[in-house]
């Protein structure tokens, strides 16, 4: 082991937390049984691996070791309070139900966590928890909310999953779909705070990007034939791929103006073979048209040569699986470099976004391409009201700054 | 297997505004989904509520009951119908309410009942 033993068990013990978390979890049916037998085996770790060097299998051994604990103290509870579910735990080791899909402990606990009958913020908070291995005090601070309250939030949907009886499983084929869509759902809601911070802190928390592009290859993984799966991880990875240069100096810099040689060229090639493949299938869904759009962007060697009547097209497919304005919206940003500002604005005017911030971003960069520079400060101004990233409202400060005064 | 209250929550003055004649389709298609309930094995009881307006609500915590006019919570919506079902888990139990909420066309709150203690040994 290298300089920082305790660092280097920390590391593989977050590795093999979810693996961990879910397999225990599928044996003894409980969370907070799990997490405390993965929190002693953490402890074993700690003690014997500096002393006694990585063992080959360091999940296994976790897996092995946290087991046991829990075996243990269900054997104490037993003989303390005999407990009769404690007895159940230990002996019952039927098979469990086939799930008809595939048995991976990691999907089902994914399941579980963003499953629809827990709020939105609880699945998110669940999921790094469970299946990231993040602290409370971690999610706490990604959130910006105080960690008591991040941890009542957490025992909350812990205490709503046993008392309404989730079930720790791959849901039924026809349920699948929809239910797919919830988890992509929560992996886009944890990446976007990560990429687009909300509150004065840092502008980005790659930890919550990463996390994100993390889950989203396991499910990935666990579900190759999924295109929405494959098509969610391809847009995130030709996102995260032009996060380095995207701030410079505190902010925010646009897409046209980014520096492309900082593109980090690898993730983009994975990005693409997966666009690729969803091509391939021919299955079009929200995410793998998103995708798309994103490797069209990353395909173009300079700004101008973004090939934009594609991005139209792309956001005209989207619009007809998805009617919604903020879609409409994005179509209008490329239907102003294909048609010119005049056009784009007429269509972005129509839509009902009004205190959405980058409604008013985007009405303020038309009106100033159009010249019409007091309807464009007025769009800054309203745009810089309700927007929560501080690299953005950088941006946007100093775009105001540049407009010819009226 | 838990048991779940599936409680139909709504509007009586807009249940009152169904055009008469479309009521026997909802009630064919509730008998519908009690039959489904009882063939798959999962129907514990069910039951349709008269009226909020004619609920009494008592509270014998002192010395005397008292007994007032009226439903509990002084709200537009009540429960106006019932079932209870007993299904592996909630997903069982949330299919079970999609179809619920469809025959009755109302909003179905789905609720799990208290396991019991297990029996001394």
């Amino acid at each position: 082991m290298t300089d920082d033993p305790r660092a280097a068990v920390e590391r593989i013990f977050r590795d093999e937390y979810g693996r961990l978390i879910a397999s225990l979890v599928r044996r003894f049916g409980d969370i907070d049984i799990a997490e405390d037998a993965a929190g002693e085996a953490l402890v074993a770790a700690l003690e014997k691996w500096p002393r006694d060097g990585v063992p080959p299998n360091p999940g296994a051994w976790l897996t092995t070791t946290a087991g046991n604990r829990a075996i243990d103290r269900l054997r104490r509870e037993k003989l303390r309070d005999g407990k009769h579910q404690a007895a159940i735990m230990i002996e019952d080791d039927t098979p469990h139900e086939p799930t008809g899909v595939i048995e991976d402990d990691r999907l089902r606990l994914i399941f579980t966590c963003c499953h629809p009958s827990l709020a939105p913020e609880a699945r998110i908070a669940l999921t790094l928890r469970l299946l990231g291995g993040l602290t409370v005090a971690e999610i706490a601070s990604a959130f910006l909310v105080q960690e008591t309250t991040m941890a009542q939030r957490i025992t909350r949907a812990k205490a709503k999953i046993k008392g309404a009886n989730i079930p720790y499983r791959v849901p039924e084929t026809e349920d699948l779909p929809a239910r797919v869509g919830t988890v992509l759902a929560v992996l886009l809601l944890i990446f976007n705070e990560g990429y687009l911070s909300s509150g004065d802190g840092e502008p980005v928390r790659a930890e919550l990007t990463g996390e994100a592009i993390r889950l989203a290859r396991t499910l990935h993984e666990l579900l190759p034939a999924d295109l929405e799966a494959t098509g969610l991880l391809a847009m995130l990875l030709l996102t995260e791929a032009r996060r380095s240069v995207r701030v410079r100096a505190g902010e925010l810099v646009p897409l046209d103006e980014q520096d492309r040689g900082g593109w980090d060229r690898r993730l983009i090639a994975e990005g693409h073979a997966l666009v690729r493949a969803c091509l391939a299938a021919n299955r079009p869904g929200r995410y793998q048209i998103l995708a798309a759009v994103n490797a069209v962007h990353t395909d173009a060697p300079t700004a101008a040569a973004t090939d934009w009547s594609q991005v139209v097209a792309l956001y005209d497919q989207l619009a007809r699986l998805d009617a919604s304005p903020i879609v409409a919206l994005n179509r209008a940003v490329a239907v102003a470099e294909l048609d010119g500002p005049e056009v784009a604005l007429a269509i972005v005017e129509r839509l009902p976004l009004d205190g959405y911030h980058a409604w008013h971003a985007t009405r303020a960069e038309l009106l100033r391409r159009l010249g019409r520079s007091a309807d464009a400060r007025a769009q800054y101004d309203a745009a810089l009201a309700v927007c929560d990233n501080v690299a953005e409202r950088a941006y946007l400060t100093r775009r105001r700054g540049q407009l010819a005064s009226a | 297997m838990t048991q779940y209250l599936l409680s139909v929550h709504g509007n009586e003055e807009e249940y009152a505004a169904v055009p008469e004649d479309q009521w026997p389709e909802m009630f064919a298609a509730v008998e519908r989904f009690n039959e489904q309930l009882r063939t798959d094995g999962v129907w514990v009881f069910a039951g349709g509520l008269e009226g909020a307006e004619t609920a009494t609500v008592v509270d014998a915590q002192g010395d005397t009951p008292v007994f007032t006019d009226g439903p509990y919570l002084e709200t537009k919506e009540h429960v106006g119908g019932f079932w209870v079902i007993e299904v592996p888990d909630l997903d069982a139990a949330l299919r079970y309410a999609t179809a619920g909420s469809k025959a009755c066309q109302g909003k179905v709150e789905v609720r799990p009942f208290q396991a019991e203690p297990p029996a001394e040994a």
